[in-house]
This record gives C-alpha cells, sequence and structure tokens, in this order.
C-alpha cells in the first residue's frame, strides 16, 4: 500500500505537537512492513529518519526550467536525485511562471509558521499538484488545516481517496472565536474528504457540530507516545520527602488554563505550605500569571522557569510530584502521557481529549478549581494514591503505542480503499 | 427433605458529603442528608415497602409453611427510622408473624472484623441490643458485613456466643463438597455455618430480568424443579440476598414478587419446606467442618476480600481508619461514635475500588477511585485530628486506659464522698440549727479540694 502524506513538520524539526504525531503516525505505519509512506514537507532539513520518503516541496518544481544534470547535482541535496527533479518538471499542469520561483523553477518556503503562512499555504497546494500527477500512490492522507489544501487538490489530480487528520481546529485553538480564513479552510477540507480523523471523541464532535460534517466518516484515533530513550530514561527522579513539587508546563496560553491552575495553588497553600508550584514555559499569558500569582500572596511558593526544551521537559517531569494540565480545550494533549512515562501522576481536565484513553489519572473539570486543589493536595499528602498512580500509570501508558495506532490507520485505509475501488 | 432457607438483608450507607482538604480542622459533619433522605426513601418505596409488605402477605397465606430470615445493619435501620418509618412498622408486622428470625450482624457494616477484634465485638454487641430492643428475641444467628468470613472470624463469633453464622459457598473453599448442607467452623464445631448457594441466589437477585439468559422466563415451578431435582441427599438450599434486589436491582415490573409469592405453593407441591436459620441448626446435623485460611465474602467474582482492600489506595484508608480504632473504643464522646460506624461502612471501601468486573459499579458522587479515596481520606483526616486532640497522642493505648479508669474510679469516688457529705451536713444541720452556717462554710472548701486533684489530672492530660 502506497501512501502520499502531506504534513507541516516532522522531527528533528519540532515546533509542536504535530512534529511528533506526524512522526509517530509514520513510523507506527513503516513498521508493517509493506506501508510505503511518502511525506511532503515544505522544507526538510535532510536529517529526518530514512524510513520514508521525504519529498521537499521546495525541490519540486513548477515552472519548466532548463538545467543541466551537473548544477542539479550540486544544487540538490542528496535525498532528491537530479532523475527526481526530471521526471517532476515533466509533470507541471500549469503555466506558473508568474510566480516568484528560483533558479530551478522551484518556490522557496520559509518553513514553520511565518508571517505570510496563507500564501505558503496556497504554494504548498500548487506543488502538491505536480507530485499528485507524478507519484503513484493508493490513498491521500493530510495532516492539519495547513496541508488540507494540498490533499484535497491531491484528491482532485488523482481520484484517489483523502483521508484527513484533525490535530486540532480553530475552535479550540480560539475559545470559540474562530478565524473565518482558517475556518473556511478546514471546513472546505473536511467537505472534500473521504474520512475524517480526529485525535479524540472531543474533537470529532467538533468536527460534527461545528463543521456539520457527518458522523459516519469521523472516526477518533488517539495518539500514543514512544517509549523513552534510554538517556531519558536515565534521569533520576528527585524524590521530595519534605516539600511536594506541582507542576504545569505547556504554553501558558488561554488554552491551556494558566490561571486555573494559580487559581487551585492559592487553594492548596491556604492548607498546607509544604508544596512548591511551577509553572513552566512562556506564552502571552505569562506576564499576567505572575501578576496573578503575586495577587494572591503565593509568589513565594510558585515559580516561573521559563520554556523547557528537550531533555529539560523530562527533567522538570521527573522533578515533580504531580503534573497538572488544566486546559480550557485540549483536542488530545501528549504532555500528561510523557509526565506518566516518568513516573509523575497526572490531573488532567475533563475537556482534554487524552482523558478517553487514560483511566489512572484523576479528571477535573478545569474551572473547578476546588476539585482541582483538592486532587493536588490529595496525591501530595497520601503516599497511596502516588504509589498507584505512579506504577499504574507507567504499565497503562505502556500499552498506548504507536504500532498500534498505525494498524488502526491501515484497517481505515484498507476500507477507504475498497469503498473508492 | 429438602429445606429453603430464604435470607434478605437490609442495609443501606449513610452518604459522605463532598468534603474539600480545606474543610479539614472546620468542618465536621460530614454527611450527605439530602442524598440520604433520597435514596433511602426511593429505595423504601421501590423495593422494601412492597417486597415486605409480599413477604407478610406470604406468611400469612401460608400459615406457618413459609419462613424467612431477615437482618439489618444498624446504619440503615438509622436512616430506615429518620426517612422511612414505614419500612419499620412493616419490619415490625413481620415479626408479629411469628415466621421471620432477625439475625445479627456488624452495627456499622463495616470491615472490623478483619482489623480489630475489641472493636468487632462492640459493633456487634451494639447491634445484637438493638435487635433485641425491637424485635424483642436475641438473635442467635450471625452474619457478617458482606458475609465476609473466614476461621478466626468464625472463632469470635462463636466466643460470643452465637450458635450460626452465614456465609457464601464459595467454590474456592469448597472445592467438591455442595453447599447444600451444614457444616461447622473450623475449631469450634459449635458455630454451624450456612453456605449460600450462589447460583440459585443470583437466578433471582443478578438473572431474573435479564431477556439474554437462557432460562429466561424464570417461573417459580421451574424454579422449585431445580431444587427438587437435587439429589434426594441434599437437605438445604441456602437463598442469600440483598432485599433491594426485589425492586432496583429486578424491577417491580418484572413481576419478581409474583415469583416469590408462587414459591411456597410450588415447594408444597413438591414436598419442600422454609426454614429459618436456627431451625436448620437444631434440626440438621453439621457433615464436616468448613476450613477458610483466607477471609471470603459474597462480593465479586473471586468472592474475597479484594474489592475493598485490592488496592493500595484502599489498604491505605483501611489501616488509618483502624489506626484509631483503640482510641475510639476508649472514648465517651457520642458524636464520634456515631461518626466512627458511619464511616467504617465497607461501602466507602467499595468506592475506591480499581477492579474491572464488567459491571457497572455506582460509585454515588465519585467519578473515579481516586475522586472517593481523595473525599474518603480528607473526612479521614479531620476525623483522626478530632480522636486525637480528645487524648495526648503520644500517651500509650494501655497508660491511657489505666488513667482513663482512674478518673472514672475517682469520679464515682467523690460521688460518693459527696453524698456522705451531705448526709452528715444534714445531720449537723439537726443537731445544731442555731449554729448552721459556720460548719456550711467548713463543708464547702472542703469538697473542693476532693475534687480538684481529679479534674488536674484531666485538664493535663488533654493538654
Amino acid at each position: 500500500m502506497k501512501v502520499l502524506m502531506f504534513g507541516w513538520e516532522f522531527p528533528p524539526k519540532i515546533l509542536g505537537g504535530l512534529a511528533v504525531a506526524s512522526y509517530g503516525i509514520t513510523k507506527g505505519l513503516s513498521v508493517q512492513g509493506d506501508v510505503e509512506t511518502t511525506f511532503c514537507l515544505p522544507k526538510p532539513t535532510g536529517e529526518e529518519e530514512k524510513f520514508l520518503k521525504i519529498i521537499g516541496m521546495n525541490q519540486v518544481p513548477v515552472v519548466w526550467r532548463d538545467v543541466n544534470y551537473d548544477y542539479l547535482k550540486s544544487r540538490l541535496p542528496d535525498y532528491t536525485s537530479p532523475e527526481e527533479y526530471y521526471s517532476f518538471r515533466d509533470h507541471i499542469y500549469a503555466d506558473f511562471s508568474y510566480m516568484h520561483v528560483n533558479d530551478l523553477g522551484c518556490m522557496e518556503f520559509a518553513g514553520g509558521y511565518p508571517k505570510n503562512l496563507h500564501e505558503e499555504i496556497n504554494n504548498y497546494s500548487i506543488i502538491a499538484g505536480v507530485v499528485a500527477r507524478r507519484q503513484e500512490f493508493d490513498i491521500i492522507h493530510a495532516h492539519d488545516w495547513l496541508t488540507y489544501p494540498a490533499g484535497v487538490h491531491a484528491k482532485m489530480v488523482s481520484g484517489k481517496p483523502l483521508c484527513i487528520h484533525v490535530h486540532a481546529t480553530d475552535f479550540d485553538r480560539s475559545r470559540g472565536q474562530v478565524n473565518p480564513t482558517v475556518y473556511s479552510i478546514e471546513k472546505n477540507g473536511m467537505d472534500h474528504a473521504d474520512c475524517i480523523m480526529c485525535v479524540s471523541e472531543l474533537t470529532r464532535q467538533t468536527v460534527i457540530n461545528q463543521y456539520h460534517q457527518d458522523p459516519r466518516k469521523c472516526v477518533a484515533m488517539h495518539n500514543a507516545v514512544y517509549p523513552l530513550s534510554q538517556e531519558l530514561q536515565d534521569i533520576p527522579r528527585v524524590e521530595h520527602p519534605q516539600e511536594k513539587v506541582v507542576t504545569f508546563l505547556g504554553r501558558i496560553t488561554m488554552q491551556k488554563g494558566p490561571e486555573y491552575f494559580v487559581e487551585a495553588a492559592a487553594l492548596v497553600l491556604k492548607r498546607t505550605r509544604n508544596i512548591r508550584f511551577v509553572m513552566a514555559g512562556s506564552g502571552d499569558k505569562l506576564e499576567e500569571m505572575i501578576h496573578l500569582a503575586a495577587e494572591r500572596g503565593i509568589a513565594d511558593r510558585f515559580h516561573f522557569p521559563g520554556f523547557q526544551r528537550g531533555k529539560q521537559v523530562y527533567e522538570a517531569y521527573k522533578n515533580s510530584d504531580v503534573f497538572v494540565m488544566p486546559s480550557v480545550s485540549e483536542p488530545f494533549g501528549i504532555a500528561p502521557l510523557e509526565a506518566m512515562q516518568c513516573g509523575t501522576p497526572s490531573i488532567i481536565s475533563k475537556q482534554s481529549g487524552c482523558g478517553e484513553i487514560l483511566t489512572n489519572v484523576i479528571k477535573v473539570d478545569y474551572w473547578d478549581i476546588n476539585a482541582m486543589a483538592d486532587a493536588i493536595y490529595s496525591i501530595c499528602t497520601n503516599p497511596s494514591l502516588f504509589k498507584y498512580l505512579q506504577e499504574e500509570g507507567i504499565k497503562e501508558v505502556d500499552g498506548i503505542t504507536w504500532e498500534k495506532v498505525g494498524l488502526k490507520h491501515r484497517a481505515i485505509y484498507e476500507e477507504l480503499i475498497r469503498n473508492n475501488g | 427433605m429438602k429445606t429453603i432457607c430464604l435470607y434478605f438483608e437490609i442495609h443501606q450507607i449513610i452518604h459522605l458529603k463532598r468534603y474539600r482538604c480545606f474543610d479539614i480542622g472546620r468542618d465536621h459533619y460530614y454527611f450527605d442528608d439530602y442524598e440520604n433522605e433520597r435514596s433511602i426513601t426511593d429505595i423504601a418505596e421501590r423495593s422494601y415497602i412492597p417486597a415486605l409488605t409480599t413477604l407478610i402477605q406470604m406468611a400469612e397465606a401460608n400459615k406457618g409453611a413459609f419462613k424467612v430470615a431477615l437482618s439489618l445493619s444498624g446504619v440503615g435501620l438509622e436512616q430506615l427510622e429518620m426517612y422511612a418509618p414505614s419500612v419499620i412498622e412493616l419490619l415490625h408486622q413481620l415479626n408479629d408473624t411469628g415466621c421471620c428470625e432477625f439475625l445479627c450482624e456488624p452495627y456499622s457494616h463495616g470491615l472490623s472484623s478483619l482489623a480489630n477484634e475489641e472493636c468487632f465485638r462492640e459493633d456487634v454487641e451494639r447491634m445484637r441490643l438493638k435487635v433485641k430492643q425491637m424485635f424483642g428475641k436475641t438473635p442467635k444467628v450471625f452474619r457478617n458485613s458482606s458475609l465476609i468470613y473466614s476461621n478466626e472470624i468464625g472463632a469470635m463469633v462463636a466466643d460470643m456466643g452465637f450458635k450460626g453464622i452465614l456465609t457464601e459457598g464459595a467454590k474456592h473453599v469448597l472445592g467438591w463438597k455442595s453447599p447444600h448442607y451444614l457444616y461447622h467452623c473450623a475449631g469450634n464445631p459449635n458455630l454451624k455455618v450456612l453456605l449460600r448457594d450462589f447460583k440459585l441466589s443470583d437466578d433471582i437477585s443478578l438473572r431474573f430480568n435479564n431477556s439474554e439468559w437462557n432460562e429466561y422466563p424464570l417461573f417459580a415451578d421451574k424454579y422449585i424443579g431445580w431444587i427438587a431435582d437435587m439429589p434426594e441427599e441434599e437437605q438445604v438450599i441456602n437463598i442469600f440476598m440483598e432485599l433491594s434486589a426485589l425492586g432496583i436491582a429486578q424491577p417491580l415490573s418484572s413481576n419478581i414478587l409474583e415469583f416469590l409469592r408462587a414459591l411456597p405453593a410450588c415447594a408444597k407441591e413438591k414436598g419442600i419446606t422454609f426454614s429459618t436459620p436456627s431451625e436448620v441448626i437444631s434440626k440438621l446435623k453439621s457433615v464436616d467442618q468448613v476450613d477458610v485460611p483466607y477471609p471470603m465474602s459474597w462480593v465479586d467474582e473471586e468472592r474475597d476480600i479484594s474489592c475493598w482492600l485490592g488496592n493500595v489506595m484502599q489498604r491505605e484508608a483501611f489501616d488509618k481508619l483502624y489506626s484509631v480504632a483503640e482510641r475510639v473504643h476508649l472514648c465517651t464522646d457520642r458524636r464520634i461514635k456515631q461518626d466512627w460506624s458511619y464511616m467504617q461502612a465497607s461501602n466507602n471501601f467499595r468506592f475506591m475500588t480499581t477492579k474491572n468486573t464488567g459491571i457497572q459499579l455506582n460509585r454515588g458522587i465519585y467519578d473515579s477511585p481516586f475522586d472517593a479515596f481523595t473525599n474518603y481520606m480528607n473526612i479521614l483526616g479531620d476525623f483522626i485530628s478530632r480522636v486525637n486532640s480528645l487524648y495526648p497522642v503520644d500517651m500509650d493505648n494501655e497508660e491511657l486506659n489505666s488513667l482513663l479508669t482512674t478518673i472514672k474510679n475517682q469520679g464515682e469516688e467523690i460521688v460518693v464522698l459527696n453524698k456522705e457529705l451531705e448526709k452528715l451536713q444534714e445531720k449537723l444541720e439537726k443537731l445544731q440549727p442555731k449554729e448552721e452556717k459556720k460548719p456550711a462554710k467548713k463543708a464547702a472548701p472542703k469538697k473542693e479540694p476532693a475534687k480538684k486533684p481529679a479534674a488536674k489530672k484531666t485538664t493535663k492530660k488533654a493538654e
């Protein structure tokens, strides 16, 4: 089976959860042995893992240029051969010479999420037309709204079934105040899709109710986690016999509900002073949170270490007795799973998609600061609860693997192909 | 000749209210009165009242041929007294028919039999007295909370003077043996053991209304037919269940009461009688001992105690609760005693179970075992600090006990002395009517020094 996948991010360049999920899904598919995945990335770094074929969209020509073999050899990175370039060049389908292209007839991408994002999305979908005409594939899979236009385009060209993957919707990002342009792109992609994979039942309901999609083509496809690497496993867990540490880790934005964490902390600190609270991360609400902590008179027990990257994230997990994710709306939320891998009990909001597949976590409503404070206090003061959540949590999260997710993908692909034929 | 021993249990817990960690030390009332009233009246209306009415009618219609046994937990009884007195009235009516035997169980429906012997005895004695007061007869037969039983529990119960005990006919204990005989406790041949036939009991309490069950619909003649078809030597068929099975677990619309009503007539046709546990014990001879080294119960597939003490949280809560058992036993504070029996109820531990039994467990206000644990531990935290503030924590329980006895004795002594003093004073007044004021004054200061040392002692210890 051949899958043509469109994505915006892929490791090693990680900007958000999307890259991790894209990696997991493709890896989960690749272990099956007979699934060939081609992943289209706007601007690859060249350091991506080689278990799948990467197409750099910035090396696919859209305007015919006469370039000789040796020059190409020197211009292209080693994962794109000149033969491939020529073959792409044979499939240019329209005159795009009015566009801004380079000496190879390709369009440049800034990568990531630049100011002219909408323009890049459009360019990406133009190139997708070339790719779809040249590649051979059985199914199209597009990740998140940035690549929906490309997926729709490829479907138009090839007539192959389109599967789109909703990692988040604009409703989650904006608490309902959607951006009309983004909404229209999302809606258009969903309307054309043969199957909509949502990262949780919560997201599925949003897709059905806010985007008016047929429930029959929406499926919940929960994410998974990769086992910790040896390096991360070797980070020692820090025990705090005297003072417990409670951690919030993530972007400090409206979506993540940081204010509820501060309020809950204030309540807990009224009861006991033996707990420290850490709010790691950065975001537009950081200053507001610092003010709030000061206002509540808990600044001496409340710390803001700033943005954590790479290994620091896992050090923070392992240095915590409780991890809290009070997100107001979280399509999936991989962080609690990572915290559980590190042996840290988690408290998550009921509005988090990952709660649907986790039982050994404490779930509270994001606004219910009393319940949240109570849960924090309980884990910090009752060793048996800590121990139970820690041990059972590790066991549970070990059973949530991308391999299983890959198998579910495959089943859906096969059904789509059957129905398409 | 075969006999059926039919037994129903009445128990409802006092629900705990939502109690946050901030309430610890501030709020000493732990119970959800609204929920208690709502649930007990609901269950009384849908189950207890119609079921008991049917039992009374059956007893009257069959003129002594129909017998039944009942037991109540103390906490359940308290709730009925408070919110559903009509159920109590029906119980009295049933008692008046003379066809019903009341058994004894721990007042709190708790797990004290697994934790603390003194506490268990106190719990049982309290209920035994209550049953005697209400129904006029001291119960002779015992059933532990959720039929928990082991050799050790058997020994305690035998020592308390009970003639028999009801428990589960668990496969893992009986092996090839049949539950349809009378057994006795290993090591205490005077305590007879009646074993529940879980298949026949569950046919009524679990499966009666299940249309997917291959025996559905179950009729009384078919049911009695099963019993009649058993080997001739089998003597007693023990059918035990909660009374709420009639009406709550199996809705009244399933005609379960009509089924029950038809049982005596069908049984009579086949020559099967009904007996109360006491009758079974006096009529039949024990065939063998039943050896139960580890506790068993009538709950879940495993028939053990794992649904209350299966995970670390449940064990911590259990250990913490019974860590103050001795102190509570020593004290005389009525509110503490009352809270103590409400908090012991095994249901509180059941809410914390993480076992996946496939059957939906109603956790009440809690949405997860962690939530149940947190709430319970908060309440327990407050309760323990209240118990600890009664007497100094660093004092040995034995030492405390002897001091309390001393104080009590001194108190009694003071009372006696005071009386003597009054008598003497009166005498004095009669002898010296003119100089009455002077000796009275003298007597007064004498009174105080006698009291003071005792009072000082108590205050000192309390600090």
